[in-house]
């Protein structure tokens, strides 16, 4: 095994992942032995759960004493926007991580477009790994060893019928094929086949950077979670023009119930109608029209890959219970029944997961 | 000209209505058939109606006993004719009560009635000189994916001209980009919206693969400038993002968007052929550019956007043709009119404001009932891949200065001329005036555009001033110098045919071919050329030749008659073929019944000829001074299929040079014209007034 501390790091356009295997099995005599640097990184980690400003240790997600390369310990996953790269190799450079003698292993494309700074200002050199890589391999590997004893994967039963739609765990034995759906700023999608075939089949530029980059336009909100918490009060369909504003109901030559999106902000066309929006309508319908978007991009993908389980990650659906509710719906609704939405616990980490795994191997 | 409309181009989209409406909604008073499409945003209008112009036409004399010697040949007069036009104009939503107020004050009666038509189709075509790529009429474009982008997307796989299913839809579409473009930029108008979006840069706000990967993204074999995040950049409150750039992402973002989901479609449904429709695209170039580009980028050239230069107007030609069903569609073609549509719009939406002004609000398109069916020659080698436009203009940047300054400078002429085609006509100076410059502004539009129109050619340039002659009531400015040049060819036809007929076999063949050409510019250069001509000529007699004709006097008379009796001699049948309508100096088909009459009374050979039907007179269903072998009466199809025609001759610059000098026919054929034009001969490599002749035998 390779010497500690065991990093994984997946940096991608708006936010870092950071996964960090703290052991839980260190012998007195390794204790002795750990040197003073690794000792105050392992503290400094795991006794918070936020780190500078924006820092956050998802403390929820932790997988607790699992085994890798036969050591025991706990799993943490901590997150922090891409923009405070500097601030973190900084930090790194003061702890003389490079001391260590370790190799930390990083994926996405902040791998490439901060290897530099990594190396002149942390004296550090990057093991960079290919993204989708570490995600297919982050994914099954979380998959199964499983979260804390429950299920990673889950699905939302009768996802059509609002009353009676639930959260379940669903059992991901046997993977294959499916599709995973990666929605960072970005989205992307992949077919895969088995542990080591797999292909993107296409990618959209319409991902979760575009909910929050339209909605700190829209609205002035400055955080994910601001934008959400307003698209949690809002009303889309003030916003956007519906079948049943064109039709006065279900368009039925062509199927279409009432309630369907016709035109995304298609009211705002309207002078009237766009003074009479609050800003809350207008943050729920920027989160329809883009997951509504993504929900019909895979599901296209699905039917000419004649997939029907589709595997939906990513840090947008963090804390975002409306989209995936929403892409479970509209994968049921318009497959009738036939394709399943499905999420993982661990959203938006598998990356940086990835990015560990990899770095176990070059030992 | 384009400061004559006196507007610029901010602020003005709103006065757009001011063009007076019975510019928009022409001729409405004789509509007799109506159908409205109110949609989410625009709606579209189409009506039948009834159109009252002047045609001139040639009567005989009764000669006898009246002094040949002083009177004319003929007898013009210019009627009254009614003959059918369609109708189609868009506009949007908010000048509704505007317009259904002008028209209700001037319809009369209402009903729909069954129409057929079809648009010109085009590509557009990135890293080109042409910006679109016009497609002729293919006989096989099913099956496709029909994308409408109105306020949202609807997708429909079309099989046949009847078979057709919905198979999806986006809610992403132009109601996104006009909504979601208005709050961001406060700015109400779709088109200034586009204007805005065609001025930003996206890279200001779109999160690109560069930005996430920094410099090192070309290891990875990824563009660095693809968008990783639409509006990714926009994620931060402290930041103030100029509208340009707003409005050129939001574009960026829906078209890609739209183009990835009509890929996906096409994938699933196995088809390469995308056609794309709806207000988002009418006719804008911005966005029709934005959609190929996404179309290219995610089928990987598979799959080929294409859209209808008239676009918009399918629903309202559906809605015709759901009507009653009157009328047999298959007894008449339509033809465009090129005075009456609007053109497309400018990618660079500055350059041209007025004509922007007009078109982006208000958009046009009429159609002209031709009142007999159009078909292929049966000769054509290949149909689907004949184009009769030898040089594209819209490709050809330099042919197109250079012939749209030759149509400027000819056009203070032509309006001459057709004022002083009417002198006993109060109003004709003015109305020449109006001729000269509405032709002016088209001139000017091309200048601009060259793709406003559909393509480009000599043809269309030709075409569209014979329309605009015609829309102000000169419908045939030549017709009296027409009829003295017959007369006096007249009077030389015996003399010429004596004198040809004294000299030898081999001499006279050359005799024959000098005169077709207009012996007095003939340049025995070409000497070479024919000698293949006359070798043939000492074999077998041809079954049956059609002859194109060309120009009225002493080429029809003492040029083509001759010829046509030499090969009646051979045991030739002729089939000579005359435009139905008015061109230039050109013979119509009326005129050449009298000149083949007179001729006839002259000489027994064509007399007897006549009687015998060996020799036929046709008319081509054409008026222009081109000819468009795709597009020909169907009596002189038939005609053609029933004589087993062997030989074709097509004679002029118009007929054998602008058009059809790449024609390939399955049968002989002879392509003849004098190049009288100096840039023209440089172009093809000789001296002005040298010849072409063109003696063309297919490869079995």
């Amino acid at each position: 095994a390779p010497p500690f501390p065991w990093f994984g790091l997946d940096i991608g356009g708006t936010l870092v992942k950071l996964v960090y295997f703290e052991p839980k099995d260190i012998t007195a005599e390794e204790e002795e032995e750990e040197v003073e640097n690794l000792k105050s990184i392992r503290k400094y980690l795991t006794s918070n759960v936020a780190y500078g400003s924006a820092g956050v240790r998802d403390v929820h997600l932790e997988l607790k004493e699992l085994t890798l390369c036969a050591r025991k310990g706990n799993l943490h996953f901590i997150r922090f926007p891409t923009h405070d790269m500097p601030a973190f190799i900084h930090m790194g450079s003061e702890k003389h991580f490079s001391s260590l003698h370790t190799t930390l292993c990083a994926t996405g494309g902040g791998a490439y477009k901060f290897e530099q700074d990594f190396r002149t200002m942390g004296d550090l050199q990057l093991c960079k790994l290919d993204e989708l890589d570490c995600l297919v391999r982050g994914v099954l590997y979380i998959d199964s060893v499983g979260f804390n004893g429950h299920s990673e994967c889950y699905y939302f039963e009768n996802p059509t019928d609002a009353e009676r739609c639930q959260k379940l765990p669903f059992n991901l034995e046997n993977p294959y094929p499916l599709l995973l759906v990666n929605i960072g700023s970005g989205v992307s999608i992949l077919a895969v086949y088995s542990k080591d075939n797999y292909k993107r089949v296409t990618g959209t530029s319409l991902g979760g950077g575009t909910f929050f980059g339209l909605c700190c336009l829209l609205t002035g909100c400055s955080t994910f979670e601001e934008a959400l918490e307003m698209a949690s009060h809002g009303d889309s369909t003030k916003v956007d023009k519906l079948v049943r504003d064109i039709y006065g109901g279900d368009y039925e030559r062509f199927g279409l119930p009432g309630w369907a999106v016709a035109s995304s902000f298609g009211n705002m066309m309207s002078k009237e109608k766009r003074e009479s929006v609050s800003k809350e309508d207008l943050a729920r319908a920027t989160l329809v029209t883009i997951t509504n978007n993504i929900g019909s991009i895979a599901r296209m993908c699905a039917l000419n890959e004649n997939i029907n389980r589709v595997v939906f990650v990513g840090n947008f659906l963090r804390i975002n219970t409306i989209s995936m509710r929403l892409l479970a719906y509209a994968l049921d609704y318009w497959s009738k029944g036939q394709l399943k939405a499905l999420f993982l616990e661990h959203e938006g980490y598998f990356g940086a997961v990835g990015a560990l795994l990899g770095l176990l191997d070059s030992a | 000209m384009a400061e004559r409309g006196g507007r610029g181009a901010h602020g003005s989209l709103d006065k757009s209505i001011t063009l007076p409406p019975h510019e928009i909604f022409r001729n409405l008073e004789n509509a007799k058939r109506f159908a409205i499409d109110i949609g989410g945003s625009l709606t579209k209008l189409a009506y039948y109606s009834t159109v009252q112009h002047k045609v001139a036409r040639v009567r005989s004399f009764d000669h006898s006993g009246k002094d040949l010697e002083h009177e004319p040949l003929y007898e013009i007069t210019v009627q009254e004719e009614i003959t059918a036009r369609l109708h189609f104009i868009k506009f949007e939503n908010t000048y509704i009560e505007t317009c259904l107020d002008f028209i209700k004050d001037h319809l009369v009666n209402t009903e729909t009635k069954v129409i057929k038509a079809t648009g010109g189709v085009f590509a557009y075509q990135k890293d080109s000189d042409t910006e679109f790529r016009f497609q002729t009429n293919h006989p096989n474009i099913f099956p496709y994916l029909l994308v409408n982008i109105g306020s949202g997307v609807s997708i429909v796989k079309v099989e046949t001209e009847d078979k057709f299913e919905w198979i999806g839809g986006s809610s992403i579409g132009g109601g996104t980009f006009w909504g979601l473009g208005a709050l961001l930029t406060k700015t109400k108008k779709f088109d200034e919206l586009l204007q805005l979006a065609s001025k930003g840069q996206h890279t200001n706000v779109d999160m690109l693969v560069k930005d996430v990967y920094g410099g090192a993204y070309q290891t990875l074999g990824l563009s660095g400038n693809l968008i990783a995040s639409s509006f990714g950049k926009s994620t931060t409150a402290d930041k103030e993002f100029s509208k340009e750039d707003m409005a050129k992402s939001l574009l960026h973002m829906i078209s890609n968007d739209i183009g990835q989901l009509a890929c996906l479609y096409a994938k699933l449904h196995n088809l390469d052929k995308i056609y794309f429709g709806g207000f988002f695209i009418r006719g804008h170039p911005v966005t029709m550019r934005t959609i190929t580009y996404s179309i290219n980028f995610f089928s990987k050239g598979e799959v080929q956007a294409l859209f209808l230069r008239h676009e918009g107007y399918l629903g309202a030609i559906g809605a015709f043709l759901k009507g009653a069903e009157q009328d047999n569609p298959n007894q008449y073609s339509w033809g465009e009119n090129y005075a009456g549509s609007s053109g497309l719009m400018s990618t660079s939406p500055d350059v041209f404001p007025m004509q922007r002004t007009r078109s982006g609000t208000f958009d046009m398109f009429e159609m002209d009932r031709l009142e007999r069916p159009l078909v292929n020659l049966p000769l054509l080698k290949d149909p689907s891949t004949y184009i009769p436009d030898t040089v594209d203009l819209t490709d050809d940047a330099m042919a197109r200065k250079y012939w749209l300054t030759c149509f400027e400078e000819a056009l203070d002429g032509v309006a001459k001329r057709a004022a002083a085609s009417q002198p006993d006509s109060v109003d004709a100076p003015e109305r020449a005036e109006k001729f000269r410059h509405k032709y002016w502004n088209k001139l000017q539009t091309l200048r601009q555009q060259p793709f406003a129109y559909g393509t480009l050619t000599v043809r269309s340039l030709l075409d569209t001033r014979e329309h605009c002659l015609n829309e102000f009531n000169f419908p045939d400015p030549y017709s009296k110098v027409k009829q003295k040049e017959n007369g006096i060819a007249l009077k030389c036809f015996q003399s010429v045919i004596e004198s040809l007929d004294s000299l030898g076999w081999e001499e006279r063949q050359f005799a024959l071919v000098k005169g077709l050409l207009a012996g007095n510019v003939f340049d025995w250069g070409a000497k070479a050329v024919s000698d293949q001509w006359l070798e043939r000529l000492k074999g077998p007699p041809h079954k049956c030749a059609l002859i194109f004709a060309d120009n009225s006097g002493i080429d029809i008379i003492l040029g083509v008659f001759p010829f046509v009796r030499e090969l009646l001699s051979r045991g030739t049948e002729v089939i000579l073929a005359c435009n139905s309508g008015p061109a230039l100096n050109d013979v119509t088909y009326s005129e050449s019944l009298i000149v083949t009459e007179r001729i006839a009374a002259m000489d027994p050979v064509i007399q007897s000829a006549l009687r015998e039907e060996k020799l036929m007179l046709v008319q081509t269903g054409s008026s222009s001074p081109c000819l468009d072998l795709s597009r020909l009466d169907k009596g002189l199809a038939v005609l053609v299929r029933e004589r087993a025609t062997d030989l074709v001759i097509i004679e002029g610059m118009g007929r054998a040079i602008h058009t059809n000098y790449y024609a390939a026919l399955n049968c002989e054929s002879l392509k003849l014209a004098v190049i009288k034009n100096s840039w023209l001969a440089d172009r093809l490599g000789g001296k002005i007034f040298s010849v072409i002749f063109k003696y063309e035998v297919p490869c079995k």
